[in-house]
């Protein structure tokens, strides 16, 4: 026996990049994104899934996802996150997580309960999947629906919660918090413990892609902001040995940046729809980045050779002030779909870290807020292109 | 997170809850705990406790065991497994 009774280190979540990461035990990737489809009911004006959709048409089928899967646990990848869109708009979901589970992989489903019945989670229980996370849009129904932009899918969340813990698979509840319900964060994180969630994970929005198109909507005040980590950690206290509260400092009020994915091309990978295979799920917003699909490659060729891979990999592409930084191998630079969303160059050091030249643009960022109506996101099926306005 | 983890009752019997799961990997050096979202690396040690959390053994059986596989006075292994079994509970890793 050591004297250290934690004989445990935290890992890294590749869903929540901005949680800590392993420092040494792990080597290569671990946990692999699957977005499953595009597709969606909800609207969530927040929604971290590219501007242009991928169509039904293109998505990866269900022999080309098994395949991918065993691809990833030869490559030692031990978790997959079934996700999308809404992985219940896939009609061969249960065979899905059947070949991920079959792989030998750790099967996580991110759904936002519409679009799963409880005869369906069932299925896919008995499929071998391990756990499920919901996300909720807020405590207040009305509220909820208005932000999912979908009537009904608060009531939903309700009932698959439910299944989810008659099954006995643990639950983990996802809220993303911005100004419209950041004042509720006790209240949802009080309705996740009447759901039964062993864990609830309370994300602040990052702004990127339809986040970014809504972003004067979406940020919260900077009072707002102060009294939400103190009420994390209250409720932390209150709560604690009922439920895990996992939650990280927003991008625009930390001192230091997010060690973005674990490090680029180092912990985790994303596989679109379509079958794009990139470093984070944002990695689209960065222009010029060369991806490999899995049509074409097999998914280790791709961690080890693909160009969009390699292009932040390491320490090698740092400027100043990452270059020669203390932190640069903890923090790894932070986020590069933030640094060029808001420097315009995508080698600089993430903007959040107080040693970016700019920094300031981060702070005065903090006071955008504007009343103005979301920008709900819309997925085009190519049948209404074709029958509708185009000339 | 406080130190103080919930005590360890002597006739518990821990076990892992679905949804978690240890797994050897070579790769990544050896033991690995997969929880929801997370991902734990256990050491040697880590790992013979939590092998023993089966929802059979009683905390006093699984500390009986570890004694006579490992040379350490049984007052310092009943403290270290209660500390690595109480955090896991807090954790929502375990049962008890």
């Amino acid at each position: 026996m050591t004297d250290d009774p934690r004989h445990i280190e935290d890992g890294v979540s590749s869903l929540a990049p901005a949680r800590g990461m392993a420092p040494a035990p792990f080597h290569g990737p671990i946990g692999m994104l699957a977005e499953l489809t595009h597709r969606c009911p909800l609207g969530c004006p927040y929604c971290s899934n590219p501007l242009a959709l991928d169509p039904r048409e293109s998505e990866l089928d269900t022999e080309t996802w098994a395949r991918v899967f065993r691809e990833a646990a030869a490559l030692n990848v031990l978790q997959v996150h079934l996700s999308g869109g809404e992985p219940g708009a896939r009609r061969d979901l249960v065979d899905i997580t059947a070949a991920a589970h079959s792989s030998g992989l750790y099967t996580n489903l991110i759904t936002s309960a519409v679009g799963i019945t409880p005869e369906m989670l069932t299925k896919l229980a008995d499929a071998g999947l391990d756990h499920v996370q919901i996300s909720i849009q807020d405590s207040e129904p009305a509220s909820a629906d208005h932000i999912a932009g979908y009537q009904g899918a608060f009531a939903r969340k309700k009932e698959l919660a439910a299944a989810v813990v008659r099954l006995k698979i643990p639950l983990t509840v996802n809220v993303v918090v911005h100004r419209a319900n950041l004042d509720r964060i006790a209240a949802m994180v009080e309705l996740a413990i009447r759901y039964g969630a062993s864990r609830v994970e309370i994300a602040h929005v990052q702004y990127y892609g339809w986040a970014l198109r809504n972003r004067e909507a979406l940020l919260p005040t900077a009072g707002q902001t102060e009294r939400a980590i103190e009420a994390v950690e209250q409720l932390r206290n209150a709560h604690r040995g009922v439920i895990v509260i996992d939650a990280v400092t927003p991008d625009y009020y930390a001192r230091f940046p997010k060690p973005c994915v674990g490090g680029w091309g180092r912990r985790s990978l994303n596989v679109t729809p379509a079958g794009k295979v990139l470093p984070c799920h944002a990695a689209e917003s960065i222009p010029g980045l060369e991806f490999w699909s899995v049509r074409d490659h097999s998914l280790a060729d791709i961690w080890a050779n693909s160009p969009a891979f390699n292009a932040f990999r390491g320490t090698a592409w740092m400027k100043e002030p990452c270059r020669n930084c203390a932190r640069r191998d903890i923090d790894f630079g932070g986020c590069r779909c933030q640094a060029f969303a808001i420097t315009g160059d995508t080698s600089a050091a993430d903007p959040v870290c107080h040693l970016s030249s700019h920094h300031d643009d981060v702070v005065a960022l903090r006071t955008r807020q504007r009343d103005v109506p979301y920008s709900y996101r819309v997925h085009q099926r190519t049948k209404d292109k074709v029958s509708g306005l185009t000339p | 997170m406080s130190n103080a983890a919930p005590a360890v009752p002597h006739d518990s019997k821990p076990r892992l809850p679905r949804g978690v799961r240890l797994v050897h990997n070579e790769a990544h050096g050896g033991w690995v705990l997969l929880a929801p979202e997370r991902m734990f690396k256990a050491d040697a040690t880590a790992a013979e406790i939590l092998k023993r959390c089966t929802g059979e053994a009683t905390l006093d059986a699984i500390v009986d065991d570890l004694t006579r596989s490992f040379a350490a006075p049984r007052e310092r292994i009943l403290a270290d497994v209660s500390a690595l079994l109480g955090g896991l509970a807090e954790k929502k890793l375990l049962e008890l």
